[in-house]
């Protein structure tokens, strides 16, 4: 096979696709000079030899160091609760819904907690999620105290001897202050009513979103010690590339990654396999050329 | 990591020139770079700043910059009118068919905001322009979508037709426009499901709802939090259907919404309103300028 030179105008177009996965340019610029220095030191001459050293400084870039958190905290023997945080319109309720497809498979009992009581038909769409599922949601009606729809949770999980209560919040643009002052308070009545809990408070990132992310994930880190993200809408052409420095920054590791609006649509995040899919339409297109040639 | 605005982002090259008091060719392109950076910053698809980066440096260099006393300033001021001219002039209109109702279509990706939008437009076009809409719920996949537009209906005392989730989308669009003209509705808002731009089956299921209920808007509805990948998006979403305005959802989070510009300059399409909040009242005409300076961090 025929393979690209590795020169200025390889690591230019490295740089572009990079940045149009919304990567961020400190984190591209970062990246591209170490690669430089690493294709001098190997003496790497083609693009056949570079591809398996994107990843890897890419997947070190990612974990910096620390080993690979990608598994959710659960009780043995009690109740894991896991609270649910993001901006509008991400992908909380579905992928709520899509867990609590998972635990179910795996022989858990699952409750859900319908705290987003403020959007029109947001407590109807978890309900929704729950029969398709077949676990209980504990509901209270549209409009009332959100941090009361999680005690009621959290009793009603306990008298259930459920595994796993999963907890539904209404979306919220990070820069709301009384919104945000609002999640602290739901969080802190799950805290007071079971130490320790919740166990896993996950971020919903939607994969479309640029440079904000990161931003959502420092204040919604800052309100409610968010312990992973799940990156969602991933079965688009969008990349979510900000994971990489909101995990290098604020130390979030991704956890899942959503790839549909169905059940089944929820993966373990993998570094490698991710980190491969930033830069793939690079090497995609090198391999169509090879073909015509 | 804080996104700096232009003005920070010029500091350095202005503090330069200042020592040497005279703006040289390679300090405007030192000052281009950090234009650049900024543009990138906020999200705003780099072959666009790419184009627009060559455009403003063309006046940059002229006289206006290189003979300024304030060539930072200068270079603001260029940058930001450039970028006003871009995203276009302020446009809030709306179509008006010459036989009602008229037709107006809502599409976008997954949770932009167009369930919420169509209750905002709904509420604005009775409140400002004194009209009777109709609210037609054409999303039959996400669970709730049609109780969320109802839920939405009902706080406005505004109709909804629905006709469950076991009719095509298309049928109900065509059922919705018959019933509007039978109860004198003068506007239609159709309310369609979210898809992705590449999902074929999804984009078809449009295309024939546009076919049979002949719109006279289609707007695509976008999330101002959308990174690089809104270009693709709006293109393939006008591509498919031919879109006549857009509206940029979510303008009251700390976004700084480089979307509006890419999403402008490659349909060329107008930005029509601004989605400033959860609640129905919350939708106001589009701002060019003041875009301008948001995404400057002005
Ligand atoms: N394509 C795709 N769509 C998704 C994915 N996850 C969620 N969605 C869709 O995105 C839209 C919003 O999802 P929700 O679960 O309602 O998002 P949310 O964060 O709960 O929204 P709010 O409660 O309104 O803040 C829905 O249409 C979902 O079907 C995903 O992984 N891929
Ligand atoms: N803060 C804020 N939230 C908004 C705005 N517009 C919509 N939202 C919220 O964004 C989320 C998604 O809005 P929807 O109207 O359900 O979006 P959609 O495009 O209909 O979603 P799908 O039907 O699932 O594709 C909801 O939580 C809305 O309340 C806005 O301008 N500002
Ligand atoms: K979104
Ligand atoms: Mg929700
Ligand atoms: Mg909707």
């Amino acid at each position: 096979a025929n393979y690209r030179t590795v020169d200025e105008d390889f690591f230019e177009e490295l740089e572009e696709i990079m940045i149009q996965a919304d990567v961020g340019f400190d984190t591209v610029m970062e990246l591209v000079e170490e690669l430089k220095m690493e294709v001098k030191r190997q003496n790497i001459k083609d693009t056949e030899g570079i591809r398996s050293v994107i990843s890897q400084k890419l997947v070190d870039i990612y974990y910096d160091g620390e080993e690979p958190d990608e598994l959710l905290n659960m009780q043995e023997d009690e109740l894991t609760v896991i609270l649910f945080v993001g901006v509008n319109g991400v992908g909380k309720t579905t992928t709520i819904g899509k867990l609590a497809h998972q635990f179910k498979e795996d022989g858990k009992k699952v409750v859900l907690a319908a705290g987003d009581t403020f959007r029109a038909g947001a407590i109807e769409q978890l309900e929704v999620w729950g029969d398709r599922v077949g676990v209980d949601t504990v509901k209270h009606s549209e409009g009332s105290d959100p941090a009361a729809v999680m005690y009621d949770a959290v009793q009603s999980a306990r008298a259930k001897k459920a595994d796993v209560l999963i907890c539904d919040t209404a979306g919220r643009l990070q820069n709301k202050v009384n919104l945000m002052k609002e999640l602290e308070k739901v969080k802190r009545v799950i805290e007071r009513e079971i130490p320790g809990a919740p166990h896993e408070v996950l971020l919903a990132l939607d994969a479309t979103t640029g440079q904000n992310a990161m931003t959502q994930a420092k204040i919604f880190k800052e309100a409610t010690n968010v312990s992973g993200i799940v990156l969602t809408k991933l079965d688009g052409t969008a990349k979510g590339g900000i994971v990489l420095a909101i995990k290098k920054e604020l130390g979030i590791p991704v956890k899942f990654v959503g790839l549909g609006e169905k059940m089944d649509d929820l993966q373990p995040f993998n570094a490698e396999k991710y980190v491969y899919g930033l830069f793939s339409d690079l090497v995609d297109k090198e391999e169509s050329i090879e073909e015509e040639e | 990591m804080a996104f700096e605005g232009l003005a920070d982002r010029l500091q350095g090259s202005i503090q330069k020139i200042r020592g040497k008091g005279k703006v040289s060719e390679a300090d405007v392109k030192e000052m281009m770079r950090e234009v650049r950076l900024a543009l990138l910053e906020a999200d705003v698809n780099f072959k666009v700043v790419k184009n627009f980066v060559k455009q403003v440096s063309e006046r940059a260099v002229g006289q206006e910059v290189m003979k300024s006393l304030t060539p930072g300033q200068q270079v603001i001021k260029v940058v930001k009118e450039e970028l006003t001219e871009l995203m276009g002039g302020e446009q809030s209109q709306i179509a008006v068919a010459k036989k009602p109702p008229t037709v107006i279509m809502m599409v976008g990706l997954q949770g932009a905001g167009k369930t919420t939008t169509s209750g905002k437009l709904a509420s604005l076009l009775r409140k400002k322009h004194n009209r009777k809409p109709l609210l037609v719920a054409a999303d039959i996949y996400r669970p709730a979508a049609i109780k969320q537009l109802e839920t939405i209906g009902k706080q406005l005392s505004l109709p909804v037709f629905s006709m469950g989730d076991q009719v095509s989308p298309v049928e109900i669009a065509k059922a919705g426009i018959e019933k509007a003209k039978e109860e004198h509705h003068d506007y239609v808002l159709i309310d369609t499901a979210g898809r992705l731009h590449v999902d074929e089956t999804l984009m078809d299921e449009l295309k024939q709802i546009k076919e049979l209920s002949d719109p006279d808007e289609i707007f695509l509805v976008v999330d101002s939090m959308t990174g690089q990948d809104a270009v693709t998006v709006a293109q393939n979403f006008d591509d498919a259907l031919g879109v006549t305005g857009v509206v940029l959802t979510k303008l009251d989070g700390d976004t700084r919404g480089g979307a509006a510009l890419s999403i402008r300059s490659v349909t060329g399409k107008p930005i029509k309103f601004a989605g400033m909040g959860e609640k129905m009242d919350a939708l106001e005409p589009f701002h060019p300028e003041r875009m301008a300076s948001r995404i400057l961090g002005m």
